[in-house]
């Protein structure tokens, strides 16, 4: 249990030594080695990598210098990644058997390590973090503390300014005070669909009842999307911190974390958090002496993507298979237990403390009209950056591609960005240049979704895409609803019919008639966005639904019974290799002689395209 | 004063209570929406989509079965969206479904097959792969077939929430759902206590009784066999509704009719088997209330109660009267005494029980209900095959003449009549009861206090100075009220009456399967329970020991209630067949 006094005191000690962290010109003779302990990096061996430095470190009986494991960095192409602070030295890629060399040479000699230095896409070598382009036109607000402090130290946290809005809050604002601030804030949820968050919280403090809840949805289920594990791993007391706030807000004393097992790192520094938090008295009765009681329980999902959708999640901490609720009533008015609930996702409550601390002002100017603050993606596909990015809304899709994600790779065209995952839809080329907020994507066909962001070459087939993403909406559908049990079924079953080349016209329109239907008529989140790939593929692609079953062509290849794999004549050099490796012997020619396909034994399998050395097979 | 609300439907202003439903409001306002998955206080979760509507102002749809009106809203039920969204979903349901519908049981009286004549689907726009799942007809009373199963999630409704028992629930998910028992086992294997209320609830015929019209018809067949047929009390005010006549006509003459013209050698009637059950029971209860043997003694008529009082509080079950039910009681005496007097060979004959249950069908097979090698009785059918014998054998049931039921046991007390509803074994009892102890013939004979609609009725009676209490309940969910209350020792009834089936016999899930527009708008149980008092109350004997019959038969053969012989063929044991 500590004071109020003892934790100003923690604050102002541990800040000085943190200083470091975030003034890469403070004069010191400090270091602190930075290893990224998210789960990226921790698959790269960076538990091993952290264990190195610590060992090498006491052998050497190295004064001065202290290795932290942090958060994710976000560049998780570059991972492992280690960061000596305060100069801010960004070494990429980093193995164990790295950590003699950096100790030595860095630290011990005071010279960088030139191979382990980062690059960028231009092969220019980075000196350090705010020279790289990726983290140029990105603002760090819901993941300011992710890769500088440590997650399971609640010191850390509070050196920081953490649980001073919570102070705050309890000490000088009323309810409705702290509500009219979020309010003010234009905050919106981040969990996809965008519902302003001051609402929210006012309409379940205006719920009368003895007994209220506050649920943070940590179930992030898209995939590729990991903006909220990176939270969870890199930042879990901010989550919290804006949990009490919501409490003290709302009137609630309890709050669940509905958190997916396949997340064990972050399950396990939440729980470490938890832990300091009650420990230090920030969570359970009394809270700073205000008379505020407050608890926090973790509950795991069992991995169901529509655990995500919100009602569904209520039944799932319920205890029952998690199936979703016909809304009205809204978890407001009735949620878990029936009870007032209020649920938002981790990185909406990421975004709490900093608007408490520095003013719904503050947080207002950041973004567009009607999006408010920045905008965590997980990037990936085909661009060179892949990673974390947090953005300011109103960023447009061409920045975030080219001048942080580094464009695409092997100079291919960008085709589309898929946003919001299975949920979302995709976005062409003619409209890179749409500035990103909710009701933008929302014009263009697709959604912010909670943060997916996978970019396409033009390599991909988008009929293959939607396939692709009704794959995961079929099995990840409850089974609750018609529309979303069957639908989903039915349209990926046309979408198969027509990358099979058995498509006809009447399929698209019956493809299209479907996916309209469900997506009016399913009851949740899941089976209402389902259709959300096939819309947009066929809004922005429609061309290639027609190559399909009118030519039988997929002008991308990826359709493997439509493809016809040729040899190009004149890059061919008979070598043969081609002929060795086809499996149906379908490969014709002697000798030296350029190398021809027998289209009817062909079986399309693509393997002479991936061993011609000379690029002729297309 | 009740809260209102004033919205428009379809152009239409109409002012309802507050709370009220759209599909309630609309239905107000005299237009209809189609429901597949909606069953009225027992299924509300909007899963089918049928019931869509659009609410101005709104986005997407509106469930209309559970969202309430608000004030000022206006909704559209019919526009072309909302027609062609509903169709798109009945049509993908469609095509997932087993369409083999001219076999099916359900034809002509399935909620799906009359949503398709309603949206005039004459082929599929959405058709695909189809499930294709195993069958399950192992247990003695009801087939599990999910191949013809919409997952409308009814039958788990009315097993979870009313019945209390959990035996089905969906598992796996999406595509792959499908309503199933615990690791797919068979019913037989499961805690199912085989009410059927399932299958009262199944919009298709996903669940279904296991027929047995096939053996009745072969020994109809069979000049050397004497097949005899008896009828429970709540099947003559309920098969007319199979004949398109009015919920809660009572059909007896016809009924005894038809079964003659089937060719049954002898018609008898359940009914006198209830009057023995009373008699026997009357004096069982007597003995033990005064050795304080037992007490509170419980009814043992209901073969679904048996079965669940066995699975979940063995325990008790020396608590329940050792009286065989009242069929299985006029099996083992047509075996036996009529058998004897008319000189038949007992193996010879084939005795048929008309039952409104689908547990009947596993108690008969139960082999302490046998006696000397032989069943009581050989097969049950259920009202609904009974109707499709009658259909079959082209008989033009509203056309017939009434006859009566065959001599000596088809004759029976208004008492016996009401067997078949929720307290009618309590207040037949109690007639008999009240008489023998206090020795006098009392006029006093209606209690009002353990009739009606309520799930769980207490009355207390006082006979000769002593107060008797009693409760009654019915639907499973309430029976495990009471047992916990028994359990726990907080209950002090003297004497408890329990029927699995909400409503009693006459909602038994054999009975006729009306869909869940007729359920949500007319109070079935009531017409058919009025049907059944008022039996009560045109007969010239309304005590059951008054029963000519029965004391012929004790004077000739039985002796008197309780006695060795009367043991042996009218009581039986509980506990051990599980």
């Amino acid at each position: 249990m500590k004071t109020l006094e003892e934790i100003h005191k923690i604050k102002e000690e541990k800040r000085k030594e943190l200083e470091l962290r975030v003034h890469t010109d403070l004069d010191t003779r400090e270091k602190h080695i930075l290893v990224c302990h998210g789960t990226g990096c921790t698959s790269s061996k960076s538990i091993e990598i952290l264990e190195n430095f610590k060992n090498i470190i006491k052998e050497k009986n190295i004064k001065n210098v202290r290795v932290v494991k942090t958060g994710c960095f976000g560049l998780c192409a570059k991972g492992p990644i280690v960061i000596i602070r305060p100069e801010d030295t960004f070494y990429a890629n980093c193995k164990p058997e790295d950590c003699e060399e950096i100790i030595q040479t860095h630290i011990v000699e005071g010279n960088k390590v030139e191979r382990l230095l980062c690059k960028d896409i231009d092969g220019k070598i980075v000196n350090s973090l705010d020279e790289l382009n990726f983290y140029k036109k990105q603002k760090r607000i819901a993941l300011k503390n992710c890769g500088v402090i440590n997650p399971e130290d609640i010191d850390e946290y509070i050196a920081f300014d953490g649980y001073m809005a919570l102070e705050k809050v309890l000490k000088n604002m009323s309810q409705d005070e702290v509500i009219d601030e979020i309010k003010k804030s234009g905050l919106r949820g981040r969990g996809g669909a965008g519902f302003p968050t001051g609402q929210k919280w006012e309409l379940t403090k205006n719920v009368d009842s003895e007994q209220k809840y506050v649920v943070c949805n940590a179930d992030e289920g898209d995939p590729g999307a990991f903006m909220d594990r990176s939270i969870l791993e890199g930042d879990p007391h901010c989550v919290l911190e804006a949990m009490i706030i919501a409490g003290y807000s709302i009137g609630a004393n309890k709050g669940y974390i509905y958190v997916r097992a396949e997340y064990p790192i972050a399950v396990q520094r939440l729980q470490t958090a938890i832990d300091q938090a009650k420990e230090y008295g920030i969570l359970g009765k009394n809270i700073f002496e205000s008379g505020f009681d407050f608890d926090i329980e973790i509950r795991l999902g069992a991995g169901a993507f529509v655990c995500g959708e919100e009602t569904a999640l209520l039944e799932s901490i319920e205890g029952r298979r998690g199936h979703p609720r016909v809304k009205p009533p809204y978890p407001a008015q009735s949620g878990l237990w029936g009870k007032p609930t209020l649920i938002n996702n981790v990185e909406t409550y990421a975004n709490i403390t900093k608007i408490i601390i520095n003013g719904a002002d503050w947080y207002n100017k950041i973004g567009t009209k009607n999006s408010k603050g920045t905008k965590v993606f997980a990037l990936g596909g085909n661009v060179n950056n892949t990673g974390l990015v947090e953005v300011p809304m109103g960023t447009t899709l061409r920045e975030i591609v080219y001048d942080i994600g580094g464009g695409i790779p092997n100079n291919r065209e960008f085709k589309a960005a898929q946003t919001g995952g299975p949920s979302g839809g995709c976005i062409p080329k003619e409209h890179l240049d749409t500035p990103i907020d909710y009701e933008s994507l929302k014009e263009i066909g697709s959604m912010m979704g909670s943060g997916g962001l996978i970019v396409m070459d033009d390599t991909k087939c988008m009929v293959s895409l939607a396939k692709f993403y009704l794959d995961f909406t079929v099995s990840e559908s409850c089974g609750k609803c018609t529309p979303c049990r069957i639908g989903t079924k039915r349209m990926h079953e046309i979408l198969e019919k027509i990358c099979n080349g058995d498509g006809t016209e009447i399929d698209i329109i019956r493809l299209e008639k479907l996916a309209l239907n469900v997506k009016d008529s399913s009851i949740c989140g899941l089976g209402q966005s389902a259709p959300n790939p096939v819309l947009s593929t066929l809004k922005y692609f429609r061309e290639e639904y027609k190559e399909h079953v009118t030519y039988k062509q997929c002008r991308s290849k990826e359709c493997k019974n439509l493809a016809q794999i040729e040899i190009d004549a004149s890059k061919c050099k008979g070598c043969g290799i081609c002929q060795k490796n086809c499996p149906v012997n379908s490969i014709e020619g002697e000798g030296r002689e350029i190398r021809k396909i027998n289209q009817d034994k062909c079986i399309k399998c693509g393997t002479c395209l991936t061993k011609c050395p000379f690029n002729a097979i297309k | 004063m009740e809260e209102l609300v004033n919205i428009t439907i379809d152009n239409q202003k109409i002012t309802v209570p507050k709370g009220t439903t759209i599909l309630e409001a609309s239905k107000k306002a005299g237009i209809d929406i189609p429901t597949l998955c909606f069953l009225k206080d027992i299924n509300e979760i909007g899963d089918c989509r049928m019931c869509i509507v659009q609410v101005e102002g709104k986005r997407g749809f509106a469930t209309s079965c559970i969202q309430k009106v608000e004030e000022g809203m206006v909704i559209k039920t019919h526009t072309p969206e909302i027609i062609e969204a509903r169709h798109v979903m009945l049509d993908l349901i469609i095509s997932n479904h087993d369409k083999d519908c001219l076999t099916c049981t359900r034809m002509g009286n399935c909620e799906l097959q009359q949503l398709a004549a309603k949206f005039n689907i004459q082929s599929l726009e959405f058709s695909g792969e189809r499930k294709e799942h195993p069958i399950d007809n192992l247990s003695p009373a009801i087939i599990r077939d999910p191949n013809k199963c919409i997952l409308c999630r009814r039958c788990v409704a009315v097993c979870k929430n009313i019945q209390k028992i959990g035996a089905i629930d969906c598992s796996n998910r999406g595509f792959e759902s499908s309503i199933s028992t615990s690791y797919n086992k068979s019913l037989k294997d499961t805690n199912c206590v085989y009410c059927g209320q399932c299958i009262q609830a199944c919009p298709t015929s996903a669940l279904r009784e296991k027929e047995t019209i096939d053996d009745v018809w072969a020994k109809l067949k069979d000049p050397d066999t004497y097949v005899v047929v008896q009828t429970a009390p709540a099947v003559r005010v309920a098969l007319g509704e199979e004949f398109e006549m009015p919920i809660g006509t009572n059909v007896t003459g016809k009924m005894v009719t038809a079964l003659k013209r089937l060719g049954f050698d002898k018609v008898f009637d359940t009914n006198t088997g209830a009057d023995f059950t009373i008699m026997e029971e009357a004096n069982e209860f007597i003995e033990r209330f005064n050795e304080n043997n037992n007490i509170p003694m419980i009814t043992s008529c209901c073969p679904g109660w048996i079965r669940y009082i066995e699975i979940n509080y063995p325990e008790l079950t020396p608590h329940l009267s050792s009286c065989k039910s009242p069929h299985e009681m006029l099996g083992s005496l047509i075996r036996t005494y009529y058998a004897k007097k008319e000189n038949i060979d007992p193996e010879k004959i084939f005795v048929v029980s008309v039952m409104p249950c689908i547990a009947k069908k596993y108690e008969r097979q139960r082999n302490e209900l046998s006696n000397n090698g032989l069943f009581d009785v050989d097969c049950v059918i259920t009202t609904r095959e009974l109707a499709r014998m009658i259909k079959h054998a082209n008989i033009r049931f509203d056309n017939l003449e009434d006859s009566e039921f065959d001599n000596p046991l088809g004759m029976s007390t208004g008492a016996a009549a009401i067997f078949g509803t929720t307290g009618g074994v309590m207040e037949a009892a109690l007639r008999t009861a009240q008489d023998i102890l206090t020795g006098k013939d009392l006029d006093k004979i209606d209690f009002e206090q353990v009739r009606g609609e309520k799930g769980i009725k207490k009355a207390t009676v006082n006979i000769n100075g002593k107060d008797i209490k009693t409760v009654v309940a019915s639907g499973l969910g309430n029976a495990q009220k009471i047992m916990e209350e028994i359990k726990s020792g907080e209950a002090d009834y003297q004497f408890v009456e329990i029927m699995a089936c909400p409503g009693g016999c006459i909602m038994g899930g054999g009975q006729p399967i009306k869909n869940s527009t007729t359920r949500a708008e007319i109070d079935i149980r009531k017409l058919r329970s009025d049907a059944l008092y008022s039996i009560d109350e045109k007969s010239n004997i309304r005590k059951s020991h008054e029963n000519p019959v029965l004391k012929k038969v004790y004077e000739e053969f039985l002796e008197t209630p309780g006695s060795y012989r009367a043991e042996k063929l009218l009581h039986t044991t509980h506990g051990k067949n599980i």
